[in-house]
């Protein structure tokens, strides 16, 4: 019953969070200085040209309630209105419209930020473990120089490197992510192709992700290493490795869970600036470059998108901790 | 009535710092982040008598100063504008170091008082405060600081406005679990017992408590800082009036430092940025070890084994 009571909590609360990124994301970008209203006031636009484009964005509505006619005929509702038909309006530096052209970059950021993040998962969840179990040892005191360092690192400095290590010493190419006007001659071939084009920006986010969940792996064992029920397994006569693999991993993974919904928002800002690095056509890509072609339609879509998948996963992050840890209490 | 809450059972605040920075001094950690980081100050407060040249003087670059490699006249070789890149090093650790001190700041400050107004007073503006916190917590940053500087415009107080905007989160969450356990300590209780406002109260016992905290998270917050403002000057959003080390990484990253091979006008930079944050990670890794160890995991910090079970 309190089980329920806090899954429905936190679906609610989920919801109230997207509802108030979607009422700034439509306040930013229309009350800020700079808003799309300003952007298209061409000198060069006749003044007839200039209020049908202000009607065909619908700014020459009131912005929150419309208080001659209709109340829900303003800038406000209408946004809402065309979010819930998928509609992120037109980009203007691709004259398409921004869903399409984000759905097209989706794909390409899941790939790289979904393998990524499960290299840094094995390989953290590992090193971390033979950290906490060697404790006091030169190759502990490694991994954890090892993680302060790398959270140090700027993402994209990281990347430059590795970009240079990669193009001049490895033969890999420099960005994208086909060689372009490819013809593949069967699917393993472009697999292959991708492969190469992935490997650097791929490698770039597993460093900068590597360090947290190596510590938080590593601090999380040694806390379950000092529990009671570890000392009971040990008086029981059981061998180290099976006081590790059936009593101790499995509770220390439990805080990794909440690090990977913790890590999203890191995730997001590193494919922001590896994709830069990169030219991988991603959605962080697609938000760098819609700031530098003032391309406001498609840097507010881009953050939506961003923000909305953020606070989705979080969601699941809990409900998925909440489902293994039976202590988790409704608050 | 106050003359009695000055009872030996109340922590005195100055002993608790002092103490705090004995501890400090111990830690090697501490004091390498501590001595790293005064370079760096060093480096930004004397940037006019050390720097060679003058990064803000306008140059005209000739053919054979684009990307000229290190020589004695130019130690670190010159950039694309045929600007010299140790002079431009070193006036950069400027910007990281205010956009750093100032953004967390503000930053600490806000989250102090929300965690600590949310947690001493609870009830029903706590819950509305920390759901407010809660809402902004899982706002992925670096894309609403985009945002925020794309519309205010790149200049440094719109990007240290945009980093504070929505940091200050995590500190409020922190100091609000530390505020909650604190106020129904002893000598909290006393003190409302025998009178004591809840201003006083605040004042004199709960915010001595929390001090240390907000000093090792201010570390932590600073490092998170810089390299938010980096990596936003590294997308083209610096404030474009200063040299900084994430602009100057940006100018030589899209204009063809790359194929050149003009190493020293990448390097510097970045490293620079790693140098300091290093400095701030190392200096709040020490700190909240000093504070509290087990107070929390934060998320990138280990924590020591509360107690031995092997030999």
């Amino acid at each position: 019953m309190q089980r329920t009571d806090y899954f429905i909590r936190r679906v609610f609360w989920a919801c109230v969070t997207i509802l108030v990124v979607l009422t700034l994301n439509f306040f930013l970008f229309r009350v800020l200085p700079g808003d799309p209203a300003k952007s298209i006031r061409d000198p060069r636009l006749t003044r007839e040209a200039q209020e049908a484009i202000r009607v065909r964005f619908g700014l020459d509505k009131p912005l929150l309630i419309n208080t001659a006619g209709n109340p829900f005929d303003s800038q406000f509702f209408l946004y809402y209105g065309s979010l819930l038909q998928g509609d992120l309006g037109i980009s203007f530096n691709y004259s398409r419209p921004v869903a399409d052209l984000l759905r097209e970059r989706l794909s390409n950021t899941v790939l790289l930020v979904l393998v990524g993040e499960i290299l840094a998962i094995v390989i953290g969840i590992l090193f971390g473990l033979i950290s906490a179990w060697r404790r006091g040892t030169g190759l502990d005191v490694g991994v954890v120089l090892i993680g302060l360092f790398t959270w140090a690192l700027p993402t994209f400095f990281l990347g430059i490197v590795l970009l240079i290590v990669g193009s001049s010493y490895l033969g890999l190419p420099v960005g994208g992510i086909r060689t372009p006007g490819a013809n593949y001659a069967s699917f393993w071939d472009e697999v292959v192709d991708v492969g190469r084009h992935m490997m650097m920006p791929t490698l770039t986010l597993t460093i900068i992700l590597l360090g947290q969940f190596m510590l938080i792996m590593r601090s999380s064992l040694l806390e379950v290493l000092g529990e009671d029920y570890i000392l009971t397994a040990r008086a029981k006569g059981l061998s180290d490795t099976q006081v590790l693999r059936d009593h101790a991993i499995q509770n220390a993974m439990l805080p990794v869970i909440t690090l990977i919904a913790l890590t999203l928002g890191f995730t997001v800002a590193g494919s922001i600036l590896i994709e830069s690095v990169f030219s991988w056509p991603g959605l962080g890509s697609a938000i760098a470059e819609a700031v530098n072609r003032r391309d406001y339609p498609m840097l507010q879509g881009a953050f939506l998108l961003f923000a909305v998948s953020v606070v989705i996963a979080n969601m699941i992050a809990d409900l998925m901790y909440a489902m293994l840890d039976p202590r988790v209490k409704p608050t | 009535m106050t003359t009695a809450i000055s009872h030996p059972a109340t922590v005195p605040t100055r002993g608790s710092i002092a103490d705090f920075v004995r501890q400090l001094r111990r830690s090697w950690i501490g004091m390498v982040g501590l001595c790293m980081l005064l370079v760096m100050i060093i480096l930004a407060v004397f940037a006019p008598w050390i720097a060679p040249y003058d990064p803000y003087q306008p140059v005209r670059a000739r053919i054979d100063t684009i990307y000229a490699p290190p020589s004695a006249e130019h130690l670190l070789g010159t950039d694309d504008g045929g600007k010299d890149v140790l002079s431009q090093f070193i006036y950069g650790a400027r910007v990281s170091l205010i956009v750093g001190f100032v953004a967390s700041l503000i930053t600490v400050t806000v989250g102090g008082l929300v965690g600590m107004l949310a947690g001493y007073y609870g009830g029903r503006i706590g819950t509305i405060l920390m759901r407010i916190t809660d809402i902004f917590l899982v706002i992925p940053d670096l894309p609403l600081y985009v945002v925020l500087v794309a519309l205010l415009g790149p200049s440094i107080w719109n990007i240290i406005l945009a980093i504070s905007l929505i940091s200050w989160t995590t500190t409020a969450r922190l100091i609000f679990a530390q505020v909650i356990s604190v106020k129904e300590r002893l000598f909290v209780l006393r003190a409302r017992a025998i009178g004591a406002s809840d201003g006083h109260i605040i004042r004199r016992h709960v915010f001595p408590q929390v001090l240390p905290i907000l000093l090792a998270q201010n570390a932590l917050v600073i490092s998170v800082v810089i390299l938010s403002e980096a990596g936003l000057a590294f997308l083209g959003l610096g404030d474009p009036t200063l040299v900084s080390w994430g602009a100057m990484l940006n100018f030589a990253f899209g204009r063809g430092a790359i194929s050149i091979g003009a190493w020293w006008a990448l390097l510097p930079p970045g490293l620079g940025i790693v140098w300091l944050v290093l400095a701030w990670t190392l200096l709040g890794y020490a700190l909240e070890e000093i504070v509290n160890p087990r107070l929390r995991t934060h998320h990138l910090m280990p924590q020591r084994q509360p107690h031995s079970t092997r030999a």
